[in-house]
């Protein structure tokens, strides 16, 4: 048996634990201070540089999912996990090329900020706010029932501690340093996290010589080749590319990542912070990819047993892979170390979060749709924190909800979401001198309700979650089927068994007549026997048969999802930009078509740009 | 800035130039970028045996390795040529623009 001291409170953990808890507050305590005006509250003042930002949206997107969930994925299942890897960092040129600066220039705190630009401020701030808030709860949800899995996978302690905890923390982050404090939580979470899975990867890689020859080479010996090759994780080419869209059209519709463009002074910081931003988050899925391998050769190398099984054993999902290593290599108090990293970056990611979902209830939802534009400083700071605090709150509750829950498909729905809802709009509005106010408010919605009705109709959400009991049933009475069925062939066997030769005709010509009689009389003994015996056999095949029919009939009562696609991408994100297309020509706007040189001007040059 | 001024601005073969070329950068970056992860999801979806292959004879690591972290560390590259090109180029223009208008 492998021994860990996974499962029990680590001191070091704690003590890491508690100093980084200690630090933010005090940094959160002195933003506090410096966060009076909206400008201060939702855009730091547009005084972080370049490379604070780009550690910051690092730090936003690099979550506790991507640094346990791909090293996990990538030690039980080899190459899989690394194509996964690849595609959470593919979206960052695209909001480089084509969203960052252009963001920068023409909004002051949203991206809904960008498409109002020059269309109606109302419907579609409304329906902005309703897409971000989306993408918002779903992911603010999968992190909180993930930090409480975590917190009683890796100390044993009740998943009810963890939200509170990490609520509370957001909650104060948000509410007293506004984005100052939330800049900072995430920039000491980006080192101690890329500063973490460094030292991690030094340790694996001083064990195989450093060469990744070796540590491949010693990963199919132990696995096979196949442990190298892309498996079975993709295997639907329209899944695939559906995924893919998700993905990298997804990073680029994320509102909290969207949000900390405004808090540079310029689009030349913008664009440096997406380069930084892209170099960090690469450089960490090779870490994590790394790790993964490193886990599957390296845990369980003494005692003979395959990584893979002891990360299984754990968890089965493999999250625990990075942290199993950690301990391998650098014993219980690196260990510690690390698991206090995982929550500091759960709780900077929800800290991320809160503060974009509040901006969206604030300064979308209060001051552009119902206080229609007319809204003081004060108020507006008032109502964000107000909203920030119902937001935090909501959250705790929702994951409170979701306890024990499958919640691995709500990140994928978040993405989607923001690939479908936000995306589209955002990129039309730039780059479409016709696009109009309906066509940004159906874009928008008809991206969100499509993302969200593809997903509860796909085997995700209707087999594996809605149906889920229907589905053990089914499940429980076809495996007591297949024992009964089993039960049945050893009873055939054994009857099997039983049949007795007869004696051959010639062997009994050539006796004595009076053994020729008694012979005869055992043969026919015999064949009664074997004929009872043949009946009895053919009753249970008869048996076995019914058994089959009843399998089959059991197999197809199992519920089939009304679509076959695990990911919308494809239809929802095409919906999307259809439906804001053909609306916008339905409905076109010539006020909107004239502004758009103005938009042009502020875009690309900068003039009047906050 | 006055409405003429605007005016002018807008119709400054320079600004349409920075327009055109900004844009014909950002959209062949993103089509390369397109092109480089859609790839790569291809290549899984059609031709996984390409994918297998071994990069030398006789050793564990295949193609596919190099070719993944190569799809992020060209993703990179590719912000890299932007930053570049924005840095040298696009800055400069800007500021002629501007200039120009007299501030």
């Amino acid at each position: 048996m492998h021994t860990t001291t996974i499962g029990t409170l680590n001191v070091t953990s704690v003590l890491f634990f508690i100093l980084f808890v200690c630090s933010t507050l005090a940094i959160t305590w002195w933003a506090a201070k410096r966060t009076r005006t909206t400008k201060d509250f939702y855009a730091a003042g547009r005084s972080v540089t370049g490379l604070q930002n780009g550690l910051a949206l690092a730090g936003d997107y690099m979550s506790a999912a991507s640094f346990l969930g791909i090293a996990g994925l990538v030690s039980t299942r080899g190459y899989d996990g690394l194509i996964y890897s690849v595609g959470w960092l593919v979206g960052w040129p695209i909001i480089m090329f084509l969203i960052s600066e252009p963001l920068r220039n023409l909004g002051k705190y949203t991206f809904a900020d960008v498409v109002v630009f020059r269309l109606s401020q109302r419907p579609i701030r409304a329906a902005a706010a309703a897409g971000s808030l989306a993408v918002v709860i779903f992911y603010l949800i999968a992190q909180m029932v993930g930090a409480g899995t975590l917190f009683r996978l890796m100390f044993n302690l009740p998943f009810e501690l963890a939200l509170v905890l990490v609520g509370i923390l957001m909650i104060s982050y948000v509410l007293f340093g506004g984005m100052i404090a939330t800049t900072w939580v995430q920039i000491i979470k980006a080192v101690l996290l890329l500063g973490g899975a460094t030292l991690l990867v030094f340790m694996v890689l001083n064990k195989v010589d450093f060469s990744y020859g070796n540590l491949f080479g010693m990963a199919a010996a132990k696995y096979g080749d196949k442990f190298l090759e892309p498996g079975q994780l993709v295997t639907d080419p329209v899944d695939a590319f559906s995924l893919g869209l998700a993905l990298m059209f997804g990073t680029a519709g994320l509102p909290h990542i969207l949000m900390r463009f405004y808090t540079v002074p310029d689009v030349q910081a913008a664009r440096k912070s997406v380069f930084y931003a892209t170099g960090f988050i690469g450089y960490f899925y090779i870490l994590t990819v790394t790790i993964g391998f490193g886990a599957a050769v390296l845990i369980g190398a003494d005692s003979g047993k395959l990584g893979r099984d002891i990360i299984m054993s754990i968890d089965k999902g493999g999250n625990m892979a990075g942290p199993l290593l950690a301990e391998a290599l650098g014993g219980s108090i690196f260990l510690g170390f690390l698991a206090a990293v995982a929550f500091a970056t759960i709780l900077a990611v929800v800290a991320g979060l809160t503060l974009a979902g509040a901006s969206a209830l604030s300064h979308d939802l209060y001051v552009g749709v119902i206080r229609r534009g007319q809204s003081n400083e004060k108020e507006e700071v008032k109502v964000a924190k107000i909203a920030t605090v119902c937001l935090g709150i909501t959250a705790m509750l929702l994951a409170m909800a979701f306890k024990g829950q499958n919640v691995a498909f709500m990140v994928g729905l978040a993405f989607a979401i923001a690939a479908s809802a936000n995306f589209p709009a955002l990129l039309l509005s730039l780059m479409w001198k016709r696009f109009s106010t309906q066509g940004a408010v159906w874009s928008i919605y008809i991206g969100m309700i499509s993302a969200v009705v593809f997903i509860v109709l796909s085997p995700t959400v209707w087999v594996d979650i809605i149906h889920k009991d229907a589905v053990a049933a089914i499940t429980k009475q076809v495996t007591e089927i297949d024992g009964k069925v089993k039960t049945i062939d050893a009873e055939i066997d054994a009857l099997t068994k039983q049949l007795a030769p007869v004696m051959p005709a010639d062997a009994i010509a050539v006796m004595k007549k009076k053994d020729q009689v008694a012979a005869n009389k055992k043969n026919a003994e015999v064949q009664k026997k074997n004929a009872e015996l043949q009946a009895s056999i053919e009753g249970r095949k008869k048996d076995k048969d019914a058994l089959a029919a009843e399998k089959t009939a059991a197999n197809a009562k199992k519920p089939v999802a009304p679509i076959k696609y695990r990911n919308p991408g494809i239809f929802s994100m095409g919906l999307a930009f259809a439906v804001g297309i053909l609306f916008s020509f339905l409905f076109p706007e010539k006020d909107a078509e004239e502004k758009f040189a103005t938009e042009k001007l502020r875009e690309y040059v900068g003039i009047g740009a906050e | 800035m006055s409405s003429k001024k605007k005016e002018d601005l807008l119709n400054d073969p320079d600004f349409k130039t920075l327009v055109s070329q900004k844009n014909t950068i950002s959209w062949i970056l993103t089509v390369l970028e397109l092109v480089l992860y859609f790839g790569f999801i291809a290549l899984i979806a059609f031709n996984k045996p390409f994918l297998a292959q071994k990069l030398t004879a006789g050793k564990a690591t295949t193609i596919g390795i190099p070719i993944a972290v190569g799809t992020i560390l060209g993703s990179w590259v590719f912000t890299g040529i932007y930053i570049f090109w924005a840095n040298t180029k696009y800055d400069k223009m800007v500021k002629n623009l501007k200039d120009k208008i007299g501030g």
